[in-house]
């Protein structure tokens, strides 16, 4: 557990000290911002609804934002022969993922964190509950930290951030286009593949404020999933 | 303290080390000696557990590298050819995180980090960024990672390459600090850096150790004999009668097979230098006896040729010499000599020009 929570804080350092994390967060900021004024403030539209429109809206740079923070995580190690510190110190290698995934996660909630002042003036001169906004925003760390996991897993492949980052996002895409899949399917199996599909059936609940445990469940078995595949792939190259 | 026995490593169907056997004792400094591609770094990476071998044991203090890796990892500080640093750190912040990593508890990072600080000589860049120093303060603190969780054993991968002349005898100090309470391993291509540091040298040929010993050992082994390179100031008189009296005085001694007349090495009246060829290490006596006759020592060396000669003479690949050198003879000739005139027919003007060119 200390090399995990050493590795976070030195990876949360680096994007930190580096313009890579100020540039991400402003640039999701930028787009959400936008997104908010376009949907939100030139529409005539209930608060409830505006609310379900600025989570719809803060998934996609949340998603964007965390394959380019996460591309770099293991490719960058490799690419620099960091790796051999990590390789060669008595630590495990789900020491070294989860360390880099809490890293790039911590650096997403900060990002979602910073979007709370558009929920707040929907909350101030409409009327939404606390629980839509609370569900909503557990939503977008959810979907938050699948997408950090598949670009976590990504750039445990290589060796090249560009590599990792067009892997990350085409693994993404692929599950986020699942749903066009299955509306081309017959049943059962479009049930099936919309299931799969990480953002529109799943995300849809949390942007209505609907809390359902299946989707929890959802989001935390692809996250668990992609971590693990990252394990094995550092485990594999490691030590052979 | 180390133990390697018939160690194997394969890369495909490519033998990048094997059969390996070596021992190595506690506190000494050892030398890995070869040429590019004879396995020093395969092994240096299996004994810090970068690199699983194929087949083979490997002990440190006794205990597997296959089966308790991080046993060892624990045991062990590693500096690869390039220095794994985190170029966004400063040298502090980055010590006390290798040093947290491999185990040192957080009331001891302090002290262990000034340790590494102190005998690397880096405390003046202390709160630098890594990204902003020399190549060979990253050098230096390359190293200080590889010692802040003050390791067993301390494994360095060519620590002097890339340093200017002044940097290298600073990392040769520093190298040999770290022997007796560190055991080191260190690898190199060049046997007359090694051989200043290291208390024994394994020269390591197409992934097997060929020789082991000393430099004198091993010349000795190699060369049958030693070479040194003497300088003098000859005592009055007419200079050729000063030269056969050095020549006779060297000649009293058993062990001199030889000595031969060389340029100066240096200017000056009635200097002469000589090569002396004998069958042993013979460098006190012959001081002595030129001492004991008046003769003034200016210098008195290992032949530097000879270095040379013991290290190609140990990295030399079976069958690598004359086969080399015939292949580029005729690859050679095949340059300078004109194509063979190719039977075309009746000749006619337009045929002849590209040979004319060629030629």
């Amino acid at each position: 557990m200390t090399a995990t929570l050493l590795l976070a804080r030195r990876e949360l350092l680096a994007y930190l000290r580096s313009p890579l994390g100020a540039s991400i967060i402003a640039g999701a900021l930028l787009i959400d911002g936008i997104y908010f004024y376009w949907k939100g403030l030139t529409e005539k539209l209930l608060s409830a609804v505006v609310l379900q429109e600025f989570f719809y809206g803060a998934s996609g740079p949340t998603m964007i934002a965390a394959i380019l923070l996460s591309m770099r995580l293991v490719a960058e190690e490799r690419q620099t022969g960091t790796i051999t510190v990590l390789n060669t110190s008595p630590i495990k290698d789900r020491e070294i993922v989860l360390g880099k995934f809490f890293a790039a996660l911590g650096l997403l909630a900060l990002l979602t964190l910073l979007t709370l002042y558009m929920p707040a003036l929907i909350f101030v001169n409409g009327k939404v509950s606390i629980g839509h906004i609370a569900v909503g925003y557990l939503g977008l760390l959810l979907l938050g930290a699948s997408s950090v996991a598949i670009g976590l897993f990504a750039s445990s492949l290589t060796r090249s951030q560009v590599v990792a980052g067009i892997v990350g996002a085409v693994i993404l895409a692929a599950l986020i286009l699942l749903w066009v899949v299955a509306k081309a399917t017959d049943p059962p199996l479009n049930k099936f593949l919309s299931a799969l599909a990480i953002h529109h059936e799943n995300f849809r609940s949390f942007m209505i404020g609907t809390l359902e445990l299946d989707r929890v469940a959802y989001y935390l078995a692809v996250t668990y999933f992609f971590l693990l595949a990252a394990i094995k792939v550092l485990e594999a190259r490691r030590w052979r | 303290m180390i133990e390697i026995r018939e160690l194997y490593k394969y890369y495909g169907d490519l033998r990048a080390i094997g059969p390996l056997s070596a021992t190595i004792e506690k506190g000494e400094i050892v030398g890995l000696l070869g040429l590019n591609g004879a396995g020093k770094t395969t092994a240096l990476r299996i004994l810090a557990c970068d690199l699983l071998p194929t087949s083979g044991t490997v002990r440190v203090e006794g205990i597997d590298v296959v089966e308790h890796p991080d046993d060892v990892r624990a045991r062990i500080g590693y500096l690869p050819d390039t220095p794994p640093l985190y170029l966004d750190m400063t040298v502090a912040e980055y010590l006390s995180f290798v040093a947290r990593l491999r185990g040192v508890s957080s009331q001891d990072v302090a002290r262990r980090v000034s340790d590494a600080i102190e005998l690397t000589e880096v405390g003046a860049e202390r709160d630098q960024i890594i990204g902003s120093l020399s190549h060979g303060y990253r050098q230096r603190v390359g190293i200080a990672q590889a010692i802040v969780h003050q390791p067993r054993l301390v494994v360095l991968d060519e620590p002097i390459s890339g340093l200017d002349p002044v940097q290298i005898v600073e990392m040769r100090d520093l190298v040999r600090s770290l022997g007796g309470e560190h055991t080191v391993v260190v690898s190199s291509h060049i046997l007359g850096e090694i051989s200043e540091t290291c208390d024994r040298i394994l020269v390591i040929r197409e992934g097997t150790i060929v020789a082991s010993g000393t430099e004198s050992e091993l010349s000795a082994k190699v060369l049958r004999g030693m070479q040194i390179d003497l300088t003098v100031r000859l005592k009055g008189g007419p200079y050729r009668d000063a030269l056969g009296q050095i020549q006779a005085l060297l000649s009293e001694l058993p062990e001199v097979t030889r000595a031969d007349e060389l340029e100066p090495s240096e200017a000056g009246e009635q200097v002469a230098s000589f090569r002396v060829h004998a069958t042993s290490d013979v460098r006190d006596l012959v001081c002595r006896k030129l001492v004991e006759k008046g003769i003034g020592v200016l210098e008195l060396a290992r032949s530097e040729r000879e270095l040379e000669r013991v290290f190609a003479e140990l990295s030399r690949v079976e069958g690598d010499g004359t086969g080399k050198r015939n292949r580029r003879k005729k690859a050679l000739q095949k340059i300078r000599e004109p194509e063979p005139p190719v039977d075309k027919g009746p000749s006619n003007g337009e045929g002849a020009a590209p040979a004319e060119e060629a030629q």
